[in-house]
């Protein structure tokens, strides 16, 4: 029973990092029809940005408080993760938005390739996995129940904790704001949203540059949760963060949500009780992701797909 | 004086195919001025390069005197041209409010809330269920959304793309009323209908477009006698 609540906990923080990755995916793919392959690796990119800021921006008095550190390596991860993202668009998809539908798809994976590659060669160390500072904030509650002991840390409490606030944060902004009434525009009809005065070009670099800002905040989250980063996350990451957002349905932020923490908790229960254990895990996810989309092509929140005029 | 929107001999192509060829008109602050024509005419592609959606090949497009033709979209739409374009193209999950909040989308003023209540008075269906989401709606009452959302702007141009298509007889009687109440309220209007007899019954001036060329032209009572434009446009022999 402890073990069960133990992977459960587990589960909601691997889910509470896929669901902020997600949330870029299926924005992206809502207003413009692109699977954005690279923003696995703006992830892993941020996840690194963060690190640095903290190995040779920060000053060295600062690096113990945690208070102090966590916000400047949160900002300086989701500031290059954005800045990375914006020239994305600018020089890589937007010179393809009329081109047909497999450009885009495959320049995302020459930018995701180049990204990996550029920072497994240039940042120091980075061809092994690179540890991260951990002594500011691995304070762990731990408690006995049901004939064990339960643990959760504070960084994980954190990552769940971020994922939900800017999931809620996130979605009220796009359902409520201006700007979001120009971005559901753009996605429902980019012709009409253009009538009403909407800059797509505007709209469309906000869209990777919130995206990017989420997924840069869950790199510095994934580093000083599981205290090290590596080049091979972006892609791992990627990978799953995709498929909560189709699984959800893509262009639905509540979707991409409960995709996340779904695949987190498939990941983490199926590795500890189903047979094959943890080689096996990944297997259990695309099992579900097959079921739902053979009975719900649009996965579990999406739109059906609807023909344009 | 300058005509509030001149066309000088546009032509626009959609990569090989050119859909307008030589297309001149001019809208004289204060009228109507309608557009017709038979399907495929070009009538609708003149609209789209007016709005900045689609770039003209050659020709003029002048606005208050001034050339917009290489205008951004909403830079056209800022300087006082607002488009309703054909189909309604609404934003269907979208609420009535939030379609209309989109068509004040580049004011800046104080005055969205209280234009909001006019479309409201004008139209009180949508008044009545504003939260509900557009798709929801009738053809016509999705027309009436379509003009609200556009008036929304405070354009000084009206362009409408064929706002009687797929209306019951009532229904369209009802839209034309609101244009000529719109004309009335200061509006300028540019309308393209493929019921040339009605547009041009409500018609200061009139065009028609054949084969992406304006052909003929007049006060809209001049061109509704006109035996060609009767033998063509409205089913007389
Ligand atoms: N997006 C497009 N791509 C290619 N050809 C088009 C496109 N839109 C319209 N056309 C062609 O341009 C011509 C004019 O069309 P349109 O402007 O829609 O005419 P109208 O509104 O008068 O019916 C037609 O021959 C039509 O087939
Ligand atoms: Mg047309």
């Amino acid at each position: 029973m402890a073990t069960l609540l133990q992977q459960l906990i587990n589960g909601l923080v691997l889910g509470a990092a896929i669901a902020l990755i997600a949330l870029g995916y299926t924005m992206v793919y809502g207003i413009i029809q692109l699977i954005n392959f690279a923003h696995g690796e703006v992830f892993m990119v941020g996840g690194f940005a963060s690190l640095a800021t903290y190995s040779y921006v920060l000053p060295d008095s600062w690096k113990s408080d945690w208070y102090l550190a966590l916000p400047l390596m949160a900002v300086g991860g989701a500031l290059v993760a954005v800045v990375l993202a914006v020239i994305m668009e600018r020089f890589a998809y937007r010179p393809l938005r009329n081109a047909p539908r497999l450009a885009p798809l495959i320049t995302a994976l020459g930018v995701s390739v180049v990204l990996k590659e550029a920072v497994r060669l240039w940042y120091p160390g980075a061809t092994a996995p690179v540890p991260y500072p951990r002594a500011f904030v691995d304070k762990q509650f731990s408690v006995e129940a049901f004939g064990g002991r339960i643990t959760i840390g504070s960084t994980a409490l954190l990552m769940i904790a971020v994922s939900l606030i800017g999931a809620v944060v996130l979605q009220t902004y796009i359902s409520r704001s201006r700007m979001g009434r120009a971005m559901r525009a753009t996605a429902q009809d980019p012709d009409t949203a253009r009538l009403m005065g909407v800059n797509p070009n505007r709209t469309i670099v906000l869209t990777f540059a919130i995206g990017a800002a989420l997924a840069g905040i869950a790199g510095v989250l994934y580093g000083i949760h599981y205290t090290n980063v590596d080049t091979e996350v972006g892609f791992l990451y990627g990978i799953f963060a995709f498929t909560a957002a189709v699984l959800g349905g893509v262009g639905s932020i509540k979707g991409a949500v409960i995709g996340g923490f779904a695949i987190g908790l498939i990941k983490s229960l199926a590795g500890q009780y189903l047979p094959g254990g943890t080689s096996y895990d990944l297997v259990w996810i695309f099992i579900l992701l097959i079921v739902v989309l053979v009975f719900r092509p649009q996965g579990l929140f999406g739109e059906p797909e609807r023909v344009r005029a | 004086m300058t005509a509030l929107l001149e066309v000088q001999n546009l032509s626009v192509a959609y990569g090989a195919i050119e859909a307008v060829r030589d297309v001149s008109f001019a809208v004289e602050q204060g009228q109507i001025v309608s557009l017709i024509g038979s399907n495929g005419a070009g009538k609708t592609t003149t609209l789209r390069t007016i709005s900045g959606l689609i770039r003209p090949k050659s020709g003029r497009i002048l606005f208050e005197g001034k050339p917009i033709g290489d205008l951004a979209a909403h830079s056209i739409l800022e300087r006082g041209v607002a488009h309703c374009p054909e189909g309604r193209r609404l934003f269907g999950r979208m609420t009535v409010e939030e379609n209309l909040q989109l068509g004040a989308y580049v004011r800046k003023d104080e005055g969205v809330a209280k234009d909001m209540e006019r479309v409201y008075e004008l139209f009180p269906v949508l008044g009545q269920r504003k939260q509900q989401k557009a798709g929801l709606f009738s053809g016509g009452e999705q027309q009436m959304l379509a003009i609200g959302r556009a008036m929304m702007s405070k354009p000084r141009l009206l362009m409408l793309d064929e706002p009687s298509m797929g209306l019951s007889p009532i229904m369209t009687q009802l839209i034309f009323d609101t244009i000529r109440e719109l004309q009335s309220q200061g509006t300028t209007i540019l309308l393209v209908e493929q019921n040339a007899l009605a547009a041009l019954a409500l018609s200061d001036r009139g065009y028609v477009v054949d084969l992406g060329r304006t052909t003929l032209e007049g006060p809209g009572h001049e061109l509704l006698a006109d035996e060609r434009v009767r033998a063509a446009y409205l089913g007389e022999d």
